[in-house]
């Protein structure tokens, strides 16, 4: 087992670097910081740009490659470089990754669980009337992208809240600024704000699981081992629960890594929407910015958090299933 | 194949009372008719084409008109679907971001599922160094969500250049569909029909193109079905922040963009290119899964 995990994750390392890199020369390619400071009124000399630029590792005359090496050295010491303007990325990245985590922990736990069970259910109870409701909700839902549900959802909420007469949804930001009252009160505030950003990067995920949670349950339901386990007394539900859905769950494992790349997406577009100041949102400013450093830190984090999920995956699949860890 | 033993006997059963032996396309699309989800989905699916190519026919306003009698207005008589802020027809405007959207879902889908079918084949048939370097290449890509990727490369769009666009949607696209290829390309390769073709002497990449790739066509058919929506519905996250199609093109993704803007006192700008959006996915869906069960009848129901 030690050893499995251990070339995977070497592996994983490999494909971190390359793909970071990957993503700094095409930031450093296509986005044109010198553009921001030509656009200022009064344009200052073009000798002063050059120097701000130089200064910062943004300079389009240098060669990319050279570029490149720089900003690899700074990253290998720690050192994720300066935006366009002077602040350290490390810093600004911070304080949002908090934020995104929040958010995407929420998500992930109830958008995995959630469409777990609605997958499982359905599934044991083929063409019953929950299986058949489920079945179109995951459609319809499957069918809306993540933008116009959170707008849907705003809308919604907005609706909800005049019509009665009080602040049930809270649709912008992650708090109330400046709000009086107890811990309570704040944490009820928090709740308020946090219901539609998880319901909108959850819902996508509950769809995705419970189609992949329910075919998995009709395949694992058909098997000999299961029939085998009533037919030596186990009860139904104990044999539903301890031999079926822990079967079914590996493929479902297998798959929370191929999703977590579009949950980061999802949060991208839930942070931008509801107004949540994550890395998301960072992400969005700093490409409209022309701002290459920030934009490969932030691909670095993401390339990271989707290894780090492959890597959970594999742990869970591994905990699992017996064969993994002896061969 | 699991839609053998089914296709034999109706073959045998056609010889027997010496009629035409069904060719494989009708017995799929007798299958995928016989579904109410085939049959939904199809008639969604070609009422949406014939209303984006053709609808702009019928209303007298053009893209580029700007009524300047009426800014913001409701639907009526006038303007079907009610104008925008710049007195544009939103009618008009939908569905020219319908036919830049189903265009771009088409377009990417086949690109993507060529790249995927050429890709896992090559790497499954040939195993060894070519497997492991365009896994790794896949692997990497993976890695890297496609939004972001595409977000970066996003000036590179502008004036125009949406075919660019497309063909980096596509690149991001092919990589499961190409490991389930290189999958299936390994159990084939052992048959005996392949093994024939190689002792003959014939060229490996023809052996591909010849006799692998159609072997798979039924995956590769629904899986460009599916790719389909999936295309569609990154590419609008990514026009929703104005980095995927950009002016002068239009396509769902912005006019949502704006449209949310306005929704809560003018619902007409937000609903109709949103549902617009919702409608094309939900029909490429449904016809992808009936596809999918009318190529493989042993799941019905599952997928």
């Amino acid at each position: 087992m030690a050893g499995f995990l251990l070339r995977r994750l070497v592996n994983y390392a490999v494909l971190i670097a390359v793909a970071a890199s990957l993503a700094y020369m095409l930031a450093a390619t296509a986005l044109d910081p010198r553009s921001n400071y030509e656009g200022r009124n009064p344009r200052p000399p073009a000798a002063v740009i050059d120097a701000q630029l130089a200064m910062y590792n943004l300079d389009d005359r240098t060669p990319l490659f050279e570029r490149y090496l720089t900003w690899a050295g700074g990253v290998v010491r720690g050192d994720l470089g300066r935006t366009w303007n002077g602040d350290l990325v490390a810093d600004r990245l911070g304080r949002r990754l908090g934020v995104t985590l929040r958010l995407i922990v929420l998500g992930v736990v109830l958008g995995s669980v959630a469409g777990v069970l609605v997958g499982a259910c359905a599934g044991v109870r083929q063409y019953g009337w929950f299986d058949r409701l489920s079945t179109v909700a995951a459609f319809v839902v499957l069918a809306i992208p993540t933008v116009v549900l959170a707008n849907m959802l705003i809308i919604c909420a907005i609706w909800v809240n005049d019509h009665l007469g009080a602040q049930i949804f809270l649709v912008s930001g992650e708090a109330t600024p400046g709000l009086e009252g107890g811990a309570g009160e704040g944490l009820l505030d928090r709740v308020k704000h946090l219901a539609l950003p998880t319901l909108s990067l959850a819902a996508g995920q509950i769809a995705v699981y419970s189609r992949y949670q329910r075919n998995m349950m009709l395949d694992v339901l058909e098997a000999d081992f299961i029939r085998t386990a009533m037919a030596k007394g186990l009860r139904r539900r104990t044999a539903l629960l301890k031999h079926a859905l822990r079967t079914a769950l590996i493929p479902a494992v297998t798959y929370f890594a191929f999703t977590f790349g579009s949950l980061l997406v999802g949060a991208t577009i839930t942070e931008s929407v509801f107004g949540w100041h994550g890395m998301g949102e960072e992400l969005v400013a700093s490409i409209r910015t022309n701002d290459v450093n920030s934009v490969a830190a932030i691909s670095c984090f993401a390339a990271l958090a989707v290894l780090l999920a492959s890597l959970a995956s594999d742990v869970l699949h591994a905990v699992l299933d017996p064969r993994v860890r002896v061969g | 194949m699991m839609t053998l033993p089914e296709e034999e006997f109706a073959e045998v059963q056609a010889e027997a009372e010496h009629v035409r032996v069904p060719s494989r396309a009708r017995t799929v699309a007798g299958r995928f008719f016989r579904t109410r989800q085939g049959r939904l989905g199809f008639a969604l699916l070609a009422s949406l084409f014939l209303l984006a190519f053709l609808g702009p026919l019928a209303s007298p306003w053009a893209v580029t008109d700007m009524d300047f009698s009426a800014f913001m207005q409701p639907p009526s008589a006038g303007h079907w679907f009610g104008t925008l802020q710049t007195g544009t027809d939103v009618y008009a405007v939908t569905l020219r971001g319908a036919q830049k959207s189903l265009l771009v879902g088409l377009l990417v889908a086949v690109l993507s599922t060529g790249v995927a079918a050429v890709a896992g084949s090559f790497a499954g048939y040939f195993l060894g160094w070519t497997d492991r370097t365009i896994m790794w290449v896949a692997d990497l890509l993976l890695v890297l969500p496609a939004f972001l990727i595409l977000a970066i490369m996003s000036p590179l769009f502008t004036s125009g250049r949406w075919l660019l666009f497309v063909v980096m949607l596509a690149l991001f696209l092919w990589m499961v569909t190409s490991k389930i290829v290189r999958g299936m390309t390994r159990s084939i390769k052992e048959r005996e029909y392949i093994k024939a073709a190689r002792f003959m002497g014939v060229p490996s990449w023809i052996i591909i193109f010849r006799h692998v790739i159609p072997n798979l066509a039924s995956l590769l058919i629904v899986d460009a079905t599916l790719n389909v929506s999936a295309a569609i519905l990154t590419e609008t996250s990514l026009s929703y922040f104005g980095f995927g199609i950009q002016p002068p093109d239009v396509s769902l993704g912005g006019l949502i963009a704006d449209g949310s803007k306005t929704a809560l006192y003018a619902p007409w700008t937000f609903w109709f290119a949103a549902g617009g959006l919702i409608i094309t996915v939900l029909s490429v869906n449904l016809v992808g899964d009936s596809l999918r069960d009318a190529f493989d009848p042993g799941a019905g129901g599952r997928a």
